[in-house]
């Protein structure tokens, strides 16, 4: 088993009608119950807007913490799902169940195996 | 080495790679390790056989050494706590692997090769590694690009195999057309790279379009009944047929209308026009089909004069037969209506090339096969007719669309706007064959 991350590429401004918004929750919470049925659930949230970030790192060996996220661009990650599935194919399965759900792309990752030290 | 033994051994080789590396993956569950254990057994091969003589069944020969090869590889590499050889030990221990006859498993290697999930160049570069045996190098050539990138392409390609656990499997039947779809297109697009290189100094690589035809043929007798597999080889037969036409000793190319149908190869055709035919009878037409039977129709014009005395040689001459309305009887599929007289452009059946260019269209609406479908239509209706059509296409990019556009209003007559359209042509390609053909076209125009 491999775990995967699907994360939701979202475009940047305001939020879809509430109509819209009503349906894709629906369609969402019942994606999630497959999910967990199927035993491949491990975890899934959506994130707050991209103003709500905040960016920390190391300059000169000091702490720079800097407001908003760290890429501006057209699009930002909506939130994400970890999932384990035997292989791409079956991640690949839940993937476009998501497309279909968000209508938005999902990227589809590998995690890297727990390494043994 | 006697050469002819070598030859022998290049020949086994071409032909029991794919199998052999397909075999090794399985059992191994790792693409490196497979390739780099057949590697070893043709390696051992060259040495032993010449001596020994061929073992009875080479390809389980090759399968077996290159097994046991491997195992004692790994084995030193495990010991010395390589993670990577253990796993591949560990997955090796539950598969057996017996000398003698192989179960085939190339076709999950080709839908491997060709998962969506990897980009077309990488589909195109492994298949060729993998089941076609060509090296990095060769490949590279081929596609014009520098070794190193396409060992990087390659690199990337098994490495994203490998961490995303692309799946070492035949697809689902309810997967399965969007799967062969992806791997038709990259045999097909192996043949057109070979067929009309859109670079470079040779017109015809011909290399390409022979690996394409042998992948053809492979898929063909590992899943016989997919009617599209059928096609794809019967179009690429059919157009090979063609290729000793196409150029001019001087490699200068040939417009199919002025090509010596004499120089058509006989054998292909043949071939060719029987899969057509087996694909008419089953009445489940696609992209591949139709354009192989516009192809057959082509080859058709040229067969008439001997058709009599092959009996099966001619095609059901109306396209209603390809569009699947009725099922031809299979005695009577060579004794349909059709003309008799010289093999020539003329004696084609250009109405029934528009009608099968009209099926294809509700497949796939492209304008290219929009522009293909008019130049049938200059046949059939004159070019006054196909240029309109042509006109109200947008692809003033695509050289082949003002090449078209010039050769149809040089036949009107109208020479000045002949020469412009010529002239864009020119600009927009890179193959210096259609480039001087261009040329002397315009020529012969004056001005």
């Amino acid at each position: 088993m491999t775990l995967y991350m699907l994360t939701i590429y979202q475009p940047d401004g305001g939020p879809p009608p509430p109509e819209f918004m009503e349906s894709v929750a629906r369609d969402l919470y019942a994606l999630n119950q497959d999910i967990k049925a199927a035993g491949a659930w491990v975890f899934s949230r959506g994130l707050h807007a991209p103003g709500t970030a905040t960016v920390v790192r190391v300059r000169d060996r000091e702490i720079v913490t800097t407001d908003g996220p760290y890429v501006e661009g057209k699009e930002h990650i909506g939130g994400f799902w970890i999932v384990e599935a035997p292989d791409l194919d079956a991640a690949l399965g839940w993937a476009r169940k998501a497309a279909r759900a968000t209508t938005l792309p999902i990227e589809v990752r590998p995690f890297q195996d727990v390494p043994e030290y | 080495m006697d050469p002819e033994r070598a030859a022998e051994i290049e020949r086994i080789f071409r032909a029991e790679h794919g199998r052999a590396v397909a075999v090794l993956v399985r059992v191994f569950g790792d693409i490196d390790v497979a390739e780099e254990a057949v590697a070893d057994a043709f390696t051992a091969a060259v040495q032993r056989w010449p001596a020994d003589g061929l073992p009875p069944s080479p390809a389980g020969w090759i399968i077996t050494t290159a097994r046991n090869r491997a195992i004692d590889r790994l084995r030193r590499e495990a010991y010395r706590a390589d993670r990577h050889a253990q796993a591949a030990l560990l997955h090796a221990r539950d598969e057996e692997v017996e000398e003698g006859p192989v179960r085939d498993e190339r076709l999950r290697l080709i839908f491997t090769c060709c998962h969506p999930a990897l980009n077309r160049g990488a589909q195109v570069a492994l298949t060729l590694r993998l089941l076609g045996g060509l090296t990095t190098a060769e490949i590279a050539r081929a596609f014009l690009v520098p070794e190193p990138t396409m060992a990087q392409r390659l690199v990337r390609a098994k490495g994203k195999i490998r961490d995303a656990k692309i799946p070492y499997r035949v697809p689902a039947a309810a997967d399965l057309p969007e799967r062969l779809r992806s791997v038709l297109a990259v045999v097909y697009l192996v043949f057109n790279e070979g067929y009309a290189a859109s670079s470079g100094e040779a017109l015809v690589r011909a290399d390409l379009c022979a690996e394409a035809i042998r992948l053809g043929r492979q898929l063909a007798s590992l899943m016989p009944d997919e009617p599209e597999v059928l096609g794809l080889l019967a179009l690429m037969l059919l157009a090979s047929s063609r290729r000793a036409a196409r150029t001019t000793a001087g490699g200068e190319l040939v417009p199919l209308a002025e090509q010596d149908r004499d120089r058509w190869d006989r054998a292909l055709m043949a071939e060719g026009q029987t899969l057509v035919r087996a694909c008419l009878r089953r009445n489940e037409p696609g992209v591949y089909q139709i354009q192989a039977a516009i192809q057959a129709v082509h080859a058709d014009a040229s067969a008439q004069r001997t058709v009599d005395k092959e009996r099966g040689g001619a095609l059901p001459r109306r396209a209603e037969a390809a569009s699947a309305q009725r099922t031809v009887d299979k005695e009577r599929g060579g004794a349909l209506p059709r003309r008799a007289e010289a093999a020539s452009a003329a004696a084609t059946d250009w109405r029934q090339i528009v009608q099968l260019y009209d099926q294809l269209l509700t497949y796939d609406p492209a304008p290219i096969v929009a522009l293909n479908r008019a130049v049938a239509v200059a046949e059939a209706d004159g070019p006054g007719t196909a240029l309109a059509l042509v006109d109200a296409l947008d692809l003033g990019t695509y050289y082949l669309f003002h090449a078209i556009r010039a050769d149809l209003l040089r036949r009107l007559g109208r020479d000045v706007e002949a020469r412009t359209a010529y002239l864009r042509a020119i600009e927009l390609t890179d193959n210096t064959a259609e480039r001087d053909f261009l040329r002397r076209r315009r020529q012969s125009l004056g001005g």
